[in-house]
C-alpha cells in the first residue's frame, strides 16, 4: 500500500509536469488548429535557461535562499521562452497561416530540429547534471514525500488557477475564446486576432518554461534532446484528455504521469513509453475527442 | 419482406415507412412516410429546418434512422433496405447517387477525372482489382476507355465538354452544380438525389438544370428525388411532391393538388396556427356550399 | 515588425526610418533570445562539475546579424520583391507559369541517363575506392530517401493521410530482412520481397484501427505506432538484439551468382580479377536501389491512372464524396497505407544489406520527419517534386560532411557535421515559407480528352484524414 501511495505521488509529480506543458499544445491547438511540434524542444529551452541561471546565480551569489534563487529562474526561463515563442510565431507560421495545412506543420517539425540543434551546438551534446537545489524530504510512515515534489505540485495548481482565470474571466481570455470558435468573425468583432494568437504562445512558453525548470529541479540533468519524449508525452496527454480543453489537458498529464509511475513500478521500466503510447492509441481508437474533448459532428 | 410490402406496388422505387431521426432530445424527423414512383421527379419541399436533408441523409446512409424502413426497389426487382447498407453500399448496390446541398466536387481533379472516379466500382471490377490492370492483363484498358466514353456523353448532356480538362474547382458555381449531377450519374443510378440542385443559380443556370434534369428522367429512365427551395423549379418539373414542416409530412400530391393546400401555404407563409384553421374552415366552408 | 505591406507611396527615408526601428528591434530581440544560450557556455570542468564562461563576442556577432538581417529585408528586400511582382502583375505576367521547358517535359529520362551513368562517371573521376564516397554517400543515401519519400507519397501525397509514423515500417522491412536472413539463411532475393509483404501486412494491422480517425489525430496515432514499434524493438533483447541491434547481415549478391562476401569462391572481384575493394558492392548497391526507386515510380505512376489511385487523391479531395459514390474508404485508404508500407519495407530491407548492422537508433521519430518533410518539400503528390527535395536537403546536408575547407575559415575546432541537423530544419522552415505547397504545386492530370494540363496547386487539398 505504501509502494502504491508513493508510486501514485511520483507520476502526481510527473503528471503536473506533462499537463504543464500538455497546455501549450493544447491551446494552440485549440486557437489555430496546429500541432506545434517545437512545443516540447520550448520545454527544453526552459530547462536550460533555469540552468544558466542557476549556474550564474550560485556563482555571484553565495548562499542565495533557495526560494528567492527558484523565482528568479522560473522568471528568467519563462521570458526568455516567451521571446523565443513569440518569435518561431512569428517568423515560421504566420507567415503560413491559413495556407496548405501541412506547411506549418512542416515548419513547426523544422523548428523542432532547429531548437534541439541549436542547443546542441551551443552549449554541448552532453547531460547537464546540477547539484540538488532542494533535498528536504518528509517521511509519513513509509511512504517519501521530497519538498520538490510538493513544490512542483503546488507550483501547478497556482499556475492553473491563474490560468483558468484568465482564460474565464478576462477580456484577453474572452478574445482567446472567441479566436478559437471563428477566426474571421472575432476580427470582424473587433479582436485582435494576431495579437491573441502571439499572446497564446507567449502564454504556452511560460508554462512550458516553468515545466522545463521544474524537469531540471526533479531530475538535476538537462539534455538537449530532453524536448522530444517529454513534448510527445504531454501532447499525448492533451489529445487524451480531449484536446482543446485545458482542464482536459491537465487532466491527461496527470493520467499519462500516473499511468507512467505506475506501470514502470508494477509491470516494466522498459516498456514504460510503450503503455503510454498504447494508451494513447486506444483512446484515439475509441474516443477520438479525448476525455473531455467536444465531439465532432461529421457535417454532410 | 415486412408488413410494409403490401403497399408497394411495382411502380414504387423508393418506399420510406415510419421514418424517425432523433438528434439528443430533438425530432428531426417524426414518423414519416411517403413512396417514390418509378419514372418520377419527386420534390421534397418545406421550410428551413424541416428536416429535409436529414431525410436525405437518412435514405443515403450518412445517418441511421432511429425508426423505420426505407425500401429501394431495382428495376430487376431486387429490394434493399437501405437503412441496413452502409453509405457507400447505398450506391454501390442499390444504386441510389446523391448530390450534397454545399457541393462537394474533388476541386483538384480535372471534371474529366472527377467522372472516373465516379465509375470507381466499375473499373475496379474491370482492373481485377488493381492487379490484373498493372500488370496490363484483363478487360481494363477497353473498360477504361468505356469509362472515358460515358464521361464524355456526361459532359455533353450537362454541357461542360469544353471543360473536360480543366480542375473541377475552377468552374463556376451553376456548373459545379451540373457537374455534381452528371458525377452521381456515372454511378449508373436508378434513383438520383439532390439535395437543392438550384440553390445559387441565376434563372439561365436554372433552365439549364431543368433542361438536365428532364433530360435524365427521360432519357436514362432515371428516378429523381429532389429537395429544392426554389418553387418555380419544384412546379415546373416535378411530378410529385412531398411537403415537410418539423419533420412530419402535411402534404403529398402532385404539385398543382400542394401549390393549392392551405396547411402548405401556411407552412411556408408562416401564418399562426389559428389562421391556419381559419383557412382551413374558409375551404371546408366553401366547398360544403 | 508591424504587418502593413510596403506602398509604393512611400518615401524612401520613411522606410529607411522603419527598417532601422525594426532592425534595432530585431537585435533588441535576438539579445534576449541568444543571451544565455549563446552567451552563456556551459562545461563541465575538470572534476566534472557544471561551470560556464561567457562568450560575448559570439553573441554580439548573432544580434548584429539579426539587425543587419533585419534591416536589410524591411529596407531593400522586401522593398525590392513587392517592386517585382507589382511589375509582373502589371505586365500581366502571372505569378506561376505553367510552361514547360525541354529539360521539364524530359525530365525522367534525363535523369535516369544521369544516374545510370553516376557510378562509372564517379569511378573514372575519382577511382574505385574514390568514388566509394560518391556512390555510398551521396548515391545511395539520396536514393534510400527518394524511395521512402515516394513510398510515403503514396499515403500522404495521394491518399491525403497523415502518417508520422512511416518509419515503422523501414523498420519492419530492415529487421524482416536482418532476422530472417540470420536465422534461416535466405538470400536478399527472396526476402526482398517478403520483408515487402511482411510491411504491408504490418500497414495493414496497424492501419484498419486507425483509418477511421481523421487528420491530426491519425497523425498522432501513427507516431504513436512508430514509437512502439521502435521501443519493441529496443526492449525486446531475445530477439532484436535491443540497443545492441544487429550486426552482421549477409550482403546481398547478383541474384546468386557472384558474392561480394570477400572470402566466397564466387566472389565478384575475383571473378572478374579486379582487385578487391568494397567499392563493387556499393556500386551494385546503387543499381538496386535505382531499380527498387523506378520500381515504386513505375507502381505508383500506374496506380494513378488506375481507379485506385484516382479514389486515393479523390479521398484527399473530399472523403464524403467518396463514400457518396460508392468508395469503401477504409478499403481505399488502407490499400494506400498497404502500398506505402510495402515500399518502406523494401526499402528497409535494402538498408539492412547495405549497413549490414540494424539497430533502433536508425528509426527515430527524425527519420519519420525528416520523410515526411522530403514529401511536403517536393510537394505532395509530385514524383519529380520529391525526387528534387530529396536531392537538396539529404544531398545538401551530406555535403556539409564534406566541407573541410570550411575549418580552414572557422579554425580547426569548426566540424561542419555539427551543423546538419540545424541547417536541415532552418532548411525546411526557409522553403515552406517561400513555397509553401513544395518545389512542384501543381498536379497532373491522370486522364485527359483533349489536352493535359497541369491543375494549379491552389485547387488540390491536402486531406483531412
Amino acid at each position: 500500500m505504501e509502494y502504491f501511495i508513493q508510486q501514485l505521488l511520483n507520476g502526481l509529480t510527473l503528471g503536473s509536469i506533462y499537463g504543464l506543458v500538455a497546455i501549450g499544445y493544447t491551446m494552440v491547438y485549440g486557437i489555430i488548429g496546429m500541432i506545434n511540434f517545437a512545443h516540447g524542444d520550448i520545454f527544453m529551452l526552459g530547462g536550460f535557461a533555469a540552468l544558466i541561471v542557476f549556474l550564474i546565480l550560485t556563482t555571484f551569489v553565495a548562499g542565495v535562499p533557495v526560494a528567492l534563487a527558484l523565482l528568479v529562474m522560473l522568471v528568467v526561463a519563462m521570458l526568455v521562452t516567451s521571446l523565443w515563442n513569440w518569435t518561431i510565431e512569428r517568423v515560421a507560421y504566420r507567415p503560413l497561416r491559413g495556407s496548405f495545412r501541412l506547411a506549418p506543420l512542416i515548419t513547426a517539425i523544422g523548428m523542432s530540429i532547429v531548437l534541439q540543434n541549436f542547443i546542441q551546438v551551443t552549449q554541448g551534446p552532453r547531460n547537464k547534471p546540477i547539484p540538488p537545489l532542494v533535498d528536504d524530504v518528509f517521511h509519513f510512515g513509509d511512504v517519501t514525500v521530497s519538498l520538490k515534489q510538493i513544490l512542483i505540485v503546488l507550483v501547478t495548481s497556482v499556475l492553473l488557477f491563474v490560468f483558468w482565470y484568465i482564460v474565464n474571466k478576462t477580456p484577453l481570455g474572452r478574445a482567446q475564446r472567441a479566436t478559437e470558435q471563428d477566426r474571421k468573425m472575432a476580427a470582424l468583432l473587433g479582436v485582435d486576432v494576431d495579437r491573441t494568437i502571439s499572446i497564446t504562445f507567449i502564454m504556452g512558453a511560460a508554462l512550458a518554461a516553468v515545466a522545463g525548470s521544474m524537469y531540471l529541479m526533479y531530475y538535476g540533468v538537462a539534455s538537449f534532446a530532453d524536448g522530444f519524449i517529454p513534448g510527445v508525452k504531454a501532447f499525448t496527454a492533451a489529445v487524451l484528455g480531449g484536446i482543446g480543453s485545458l482542464p482536459g489537458a491537465v487532466l491527461g498529464g496527470l493520467l499519462i504521469g500516473l499511468i507512467e509511475s505506475l506501470w514502470s513500478a508494477y509491470f516494466s521500466i522498459a516498456y514504460k513509453d510503450v503503455a503510454t503510447f498504447a494508451i494513447l492509441a486506444f483512446v484515439l481508437i475509441f474516443k477520438p475527442t479525448g476525455i473531455l474533448g467536444r465531439p465532432e459532428v461529421e457535417k454532410v | 419482406m415486412t408488413s410494409g410490402t403490401q403497399t408497394m406496388n411495382q411502380d414504387t422505387i423508393l418506399n420510406v415507412e415510419h421514418l424517425s431521426m432523433r438528434f439528443g432530445g430533438l425530432m428531426a424527423i417524426n414518423d414519416l412516410s411517403f413512396q417514390v414512383k418509378r419514372g418520377d421527379i419527386t420534390a421534397l419541399i418545406g421550410p428551413n429546418g424541416a428536416g429535409k436533408t436529414t431525410v436525405f441523409n437518412c435514405i443515403t446512409g450518412f445517418y441511421k434512422p432511429t425508426m423505420g424502413m426505407i425500401t429501394m426497389s431495382q428495376r430487376g426487382g431486387d429490394k434493399f433496405l437501405l437503412e441496413r447498407l452502409s453509405d457507400f453500399d447505398i450506391t454501390k448496390q442499390a444504386k441510389v447517387a446523391r448530390t450534397f446541398q454545399n457541393i462537394r466536387l474533388f476541386g483538384g481533379l480535372t471534371v474529366l477525372e472527377n467522372l472516373l472516379v465516379a465509375q470507381h466500382n466499375k473499373l475496379m471490377k474491370a482492373s481485377g482489382y488493381t492487379v490484373m490492370g498493372l500488370l496490363g492483363l484483363g478487360s481494363y484498358k477497353r473498360e477504361a476507355e468505356a469509362a472515358i466514353e460515358t464521361a464524355r456523353q456526361w459532359l455533353e448532356r450537362a454541357d461542360l465538354i469544353d471543360r473536360a480538362d480543366d480542375p473541377a474547382g475552377d468552374l463556376s458555381y451553376g456548373a459545379q452544380r451540373r457537374l455534381e449531377i452528371a458525377r452521381a450519374m456515372c454511378t449508373g443510378p436508378e434513383l438520383l438525389c439532390l439535395d437543392e440542385p438550384a440553390a445559387g443559380l441565376n434563372p439561365k443556370e436554372s433552365l439549364a438544370l431543368n433542361v438536365l434534369l428532364n433530360g435524365i428522367r427521360d432519357e436514362t429512365g432515371t428516378s429523381i428525388l429532389l429537395i429544392e427551395h426554389d418553387m418555380s423549379v419544384v412546379m415546373e418539373i416535378s411530378d410529385h411532391v412531398v411537403v415537410l414542416e418539423y419533420g412530419q409530412k402535411i402534404c403529398d400530391g402532385t404539385p398543382d393538388h400542394v401549390k393549392n393546400d392551405p396547411k402548405v401555404i401556411a407552412a411556408y407563409l408562416g401564418v399562426e396556427d389559428d389562421e391556419v384553421e381559419e383557412i382551413i374552415h374558409e375551404e371546408l366552408d366553401g366547398s360544403a356550399q | 515588425m508591424a504587418n502593413s505591406p510596403v506602398t509604393t507611396s512611400e518615401d524612401s527615408s520613411g522606410l529607411m526610418a522603419k527598417a532601422i526601428k525594426e532592425g534595432l528591434f530585431a537585435g533588441l530581440l535576438a539579445l534576449g533570445m541568444f543571451l544565455l544560450y549563446v552567451g552563456i557556455e556551459t562545461y563541465q570542468n575538470i572534476d566534472n562539475k557544471l561551470v560556464w564562461r561567457t562568450r560575448w563576442g559570439l553573441l554580439a556577432i548573432f544580434v548584429i546579424a539579426s539587425a543587419v538581417g533585419r534591416f536589410l529585408v524591411v529596407g531593400f528586400i522586401r522593398p525590392h520583391i513587392d517592386q517585382r511582382k507589382l511589375a509582373n502583375a502589371k505586365a500581366g505576367i502571372p505569378e506561376v507559369s505553367d510552361h514547360k521547358s525541354f529539360f521539364q517535359t524530359h525530365f525522367l529520362k534525363i535523369a535516369l541517363v544521369a544516374l545510370v551513368l553516376y557510378p562509372p562517371m564517379a569511378v573514372m573521376l575519382n577511382g574505385v575506392q574514390g568514388s566509394l564516397k560518391f556512390v555510398d554517400n551521396f548515391g545511395i543515401q539520396i536514393l534510400i530517401y527518394v524511395m521512402l519519400a515516394w513510398g510515403l507519397n503514396v499515403v500522404v501525397g495521394l491518399a491525403g493521410l497523415l502518417d508520422l509514423g512511416y518509419v515503422a515500417f523501414y523498420a519492419v522491412g530492415a529487421y524482416s530482412y536482418a532476422l530472417l536472413s540470420d536465422q534461416f539463411g535466405l538470400s536478399f532475393w527472396i526476402l526482398l520481397p517478403l520483408a515487402g509483404i511482411l510491411a504491408a501486412f504490418w500497414g495493414i494491422i496497424l492501419g484498419f484501427p486507425v483509418l477511421r480517425l481523421r487528420g491530426d489525430y491519425l497523425a498522432i496515432v501513427t507516431l504513436a505506432f512508430g514509437e512502439i514499434i521502435r521501443l519493441v524493438l529496443m526492449n525486446w533483447t531475445e530477439v532484436t538484439g535491443g540497443t545492441a541491434g544487429i550486426s552482421g547481415i549477409a550482403k546481398a549478391s547478383v541474384f546468386g551468382i557472384y558474392s561480394f562476401d570477400v572470402g566466397a569462391s564466387n566472389n565478384f572481384a575475383k571473378a572478374f580479377g579486379l582487385p578487391m575493394s568494397s567499392a563493387y558492392y556499393k556500386i551494385f548497391l546503387f543499381y538496386v536501389i535505382l531499380g527498387l526507386c523506378m520500381l515504386t515510380a513505375y507502381v505508383t505512376m500506374k496506380l494513378r491512372r488506375m481507379p485506385i489511385g484516382r479514389a486515393w487523391e479523390a479521398l484527399r479531395e473530399d472523403e464524403i464524396a467518396c463514400r457518396s459514390l460508392g468508395i469503401d474508404t477504409v478499403k481505399t485508404k488502407l490499400t494506400a497505407f498497404a502500398i506505402g508500407a510495402m515500399f518502406g519495407g523494401f526499402a528497409g530491407s535494402f538498408f539492412a544489406a547495405r549497413q549490414g548492422f540494424v539497430s533502433p537508433e536508425s528509426f527515430v521519430f527524425l527519420e519519420s520527419a525528416v520523410i515526411l518533410a522530403v514529401v511536403v518539400l517536393g510537394g505532395m503528390g509530385s514524383l519529380i517534386g520529391i525526387a528534387v527535395a530529396a536531392i537538396v536537403m539529404v544531398g545538401g546536408t551530406e555535403l556539409l560532411r564534406e566541407m573541410e575547407f570550411l575549418k580552414h575559415v572557422f579554425g580547426d575546432d569548426f566540424t561542419p557535421e555539427l551543423y546538419r541537423m540545424l541547417i536541415f530544419g532552418l532548411a525546411m522552415v526557409v522553403v515552406m515559407l517561400f513555397k509553401p505547397r513544395g518545389f512542384v504545386g501543381s498536379r497532373e492530370p491522370t486522364a485527359f480528352l483533349k489536352e493535359r494540363k497541369a491543375v494549379s496547386g491552389s485547387f488540390t487539398k491536402e486531406g483531412h484524414g
